[in-house]
């Protein structure tokens, strides 16, 4: 008797990006769902974190609510996913969030090759360096030699290599993918330096066991425009997330905050009119309700509120304005004319 | 006739029910069932491989975003901490690529070899007569077996950075070996052309101790006289080099460390990253071998032990001559199982900073954004390492399994 053969079951591991992506306006897809999905960073405190009641917080999820308060007149319908450096793109470009308010940073290869858009900055941060003051270091040109701490994944380590290349300095990077492992690292001297974004830095000084022993350095070596994303080829929700950051600019600088707002309805500038939707046309040029932008900032505040709330010298992470003032106050925030 | 005609006609009917499971219908038949089934599942898998890598190919297209290993050449613009041959920021995302390679390579190999040793101990300590060795080694393996790997590879990481002290107060042992929250640093030579001929004369050593090898077990087979070639090979090895280093005129300039800026300039690093991988592997993968050894030495009847000593054996020599050839058997599976446990495992260094194959992978992923073509090149990197592993140790346990004479 021969042996009988038996078939042997085979399991194919598929990619998970094969899955499709819906193809119907964006717009739609949120509304038919009933909240906006926003990807957002989830451990980095002021940005994007959840609070010790598990409510989130921060400037990014802000932003977020804002889309929200935009779309459906309540910012609470946002429902929020964690996303690491490496897994933010992916998720936004799979469909699995409406967009991106991870402080990422806009650039020409991530706007192009990537298949994203950039909107509205919401952050101008830049990168730098947090030293022990027991080093004795001033300026980052004293670096050289030195064993630099970093969080992978992001422009930080190329910035960094660009930095001590053009300097004719050499360095030895360590770079340790847990936030809160690296952290550790660097507080216990593995590393003479920790470099990433200037916000960031306040973040983890604001956490070390004594936060007056370290400080940060001027040099500011990079340019990080910190702004939301979406998907590449919807221009109606672009449209909507971009405006929906432009108006809390442009609230700040007519003056209305979250308190005045009802006031301000009676105001008879006609810019604040119009801003507020008394005189009818942004809301459906958007494709919005007409009292999209007063739902924005009766719900989330504008956007200087939103800075100080989060990330403000009042706060721990101890932030001035700086290049985030207004235009008016010597910053880079700026918005074209709401009409 | 009558006789013989009867029995033609039984060998008839013979023949008859022999053929006649040629007219099993089709779906009844085992055998050709077997191969419909094959080709079927053959061509399900292959109908799905072309839904996906279509439906990836049309979605990336669609969400413009690019595709292919063009990247390979472009600089890859970013430093990595330690590696084995020359590199910049201003070389390519393949030469990049390359040097977390061999880091997981290196890792591995090393972590491999010393995996086998101390597991071997540790297995063999677990079955000696000795109480305190038995208890202790029996507490080592439940220990380290029962911890995730990730948290002792976090536990000796933070051991190297908290205890030991930052380079300025390095401690200096003895001289030329620092050690500090940066690594162990220790002088080496510096490179002399001398150094060729004594890897040379090395290598002609091995070579020698080879035949030597062959040579004495021919000869103990034919006069049962013993040579003793331990000593003799370990001459070889080191005495014929050191000769040809004195001969070349015995340079000894060495690469000496020394505390420049922040850090120390010259001799050889070993990073606390390097070293906390190494050992938290080495020690969780161990206490498995440990039990594989143990398992394999049990498996083997204690009838042999008595009868081999009952020759007059030494208990060296029944380790080695009785039971470890019978015991290979059972071990060498399991144990390449472990080894490719090990080298799979050695992807958790991103946890703790030493740049091996994932973690480089994982930057040029980000910054190139080609996220397919990064996880198919840490696939095969993978596949290639572990199915190396698997080559050599099947070779290796055809070689000892049971020849039937």
């Amino acid at each position: 008797m021969r042996e009988l053969k038996r078939v042997v079951p085979t399991v194919v591991v598929a990619f998970c990006l094969s899955a499709g992506v819906a193809m119907a306006g964006t717009l739609a897809d949120v509304k038919a769902k009933g909240f906006v999905q926003a990807g957002v960073n989830g451990e980095l405190f002021g940005f994007g974190k959840p609070d010790e009641k598990g409510i989130w917080r921060g400037l990014d999820v802000d932003t977020a609510r804002a889309v929200a308060a935009a779309v459906f007149g309540n910012a609470d319908k946002v429902k929020y996913t964690p996303l690491t450096a490496k897994t933010r793109f992916t998720a936004l470009q799979s469909g699995e969030i409406d967009v991106l308010t991870r402080n990422a940073t806009q650039t020409l290869s991530r706007d192009t090759d990537l298949g994203l858009d950039f909107v509205q900055v919401n952050y101008y941060d830049g990168q730098g360096f947090l030293v022990p003051n027991k080093l004795g270091v001033k300026s980052a040109k004293e670096l050289d030699g030195a064993s630099v701490c970093v969080l992978p994944g992001t422009t930080t380590e190329q910035n960094l290599a660009d930095y001590f290349r053009v300097n004719k300095m050499k360095m030895n990077p360590v770079v340790i993918e847990n936030n809160a492992e690296l952290a550790k690292a660097f507080f216990a001297g593995r590393c003479d330096c920790l470099t990433s974004d200037a916000s960031q830095l306040a973040g983890i000084r604001a956490v070390a066991p004594a936060p007056g022993d370290y400080s940060i350095l001027p040099e500011i070596i990079s340019k990080e425009p910190l702004a939301p994303a979406v998907r590449h080829g919807d221009n109606q929700w672009k449209d909507i997330v971009n405006y929906s950051v432009l108006a809390l600019l442009e609230a700040e600088e007519l003056g209305i905050t979250s308190e005045n707002i009802d006031e301000m309805m009676k105001s008879t500038d006609p810019r604040v009119q119009r801003f507020l939707g008394v005189t009818p046309g942004n809301g459906k040029a958007l494709g919005l309700d007409e009292k999209w932008a007063y739902n924005i900032i009766k719900q989330v505040g504008n956007y200087g509120e939103v800075f100080e709330r989060n990330v403000g010298v009042k706060t721990s992470l101890m932030l001035e304005r700086g290049l985030n003032a207004l235009w008016t106050n010597g910053g880079l925030m700026y918005s074209p004319p709401f009409k | 006739m009558p006789g013989v005609r009867s029995g033609h006609g039984y060998v008839q009917q013979v023949n008859m029910n022999t053929s006649t499971p040629e007219k099993i219908p089709f779906l009844r038949d085992p055998a050709k069932l077997a191969i419909l089934y094959q080709i079927l599942t053959l061509a399900g898998v292959g109908l799905l491989s072309y839904y996906l890598v279509n439906n990836t190919l049309a979605n990336l297209e669609r969400q413009s975003i690019s595709t292919g290993f063009g990247f390979l050449d472009r600089e890859a613009a970013f430093e990595i901490g330690e590696s084995l041959i020359q590199y910049s920021a201003a070389d390519s995302y393949g030469r990049a690529l390359a040097v977390g390679f061999l880091n997981t390579l290196i890792v591995s190999f090393f972590g491999i070899i010393l995996t086998v040793l101390l597991g071997t101990f540790l297995g063999i300590a677990r079955l000696s007569s000795n109480w305190l060795l038995v208890k202790l080694s029996s507490i080592y393996i439940e220990l380290f077996q029962d911890i995730p790997v990730l948290l002792q590879l976090f536990f000796w990481y933070a051991f190297f950075y908290e205890i030991l002290p930052s380079p300025r107060q390095a401690l200096n042992p003895i001289p030329g070996l620092f050690l500090c929250n940066r690594g162990m640093i220790f002088s080496v030579p510096f490179w002399h052309e001398a150094y060729n001929y004594v890897i040379g004369a090395f290598i002609i050593g091995g070579v020698a101790v080879f035949f030597l090898r062959k040579w004495a077990a021919k000869r103990q087979a034919a006069s049962g006289r013993i040579f003793p070639i331990l000593k003799t090979s370990l001459a070889l090895l080191i005495g014929l080099p050191l000769i040809v280093w004195w001969l070349a005129g015995a340079p000894a300039d060495m690469n000496i460390p020394e505390l420049s800026g922040f850090n120390f300039k010259g001799g050889i690093n070993i990073s606390p990253e390097f070293a906390a991988l190494l050992l938290g592997l080495v020690l969780y993968t161990a206490a498995f071998v440990a039990e594989i050894v143990r398992a394999g030495i049990q498996s083997v009847g204690k009838g042999q032990t008595e009868a081999a000593k009952s020759i007059g054996l030494k208990s060296g020599q029944v380790l080695n001559l009785v039971i470890l050839p019978q015991a290979l058997r059972v071990i060498v599976p399991p144990l390449t199982s472990q080894m490719l446990n090990l080298t799979k495992n050695s992807s958790l260094a991103v946890a703790i900073g030493y740049p091996d194959f994932v973690s480089v992978a994982g930057t040029t992923i980000n910054q190139t954004g080609q996220a397919i073509e990064g996880v198919a090149l840490i696939m095969i990197v993978y596949l290639i390492f572990s199915l190396s592993t698997s080559a050599v140790m099947n070779w290796y346990n055809k070689k000892i399994a049971l020849v039937e004479r």
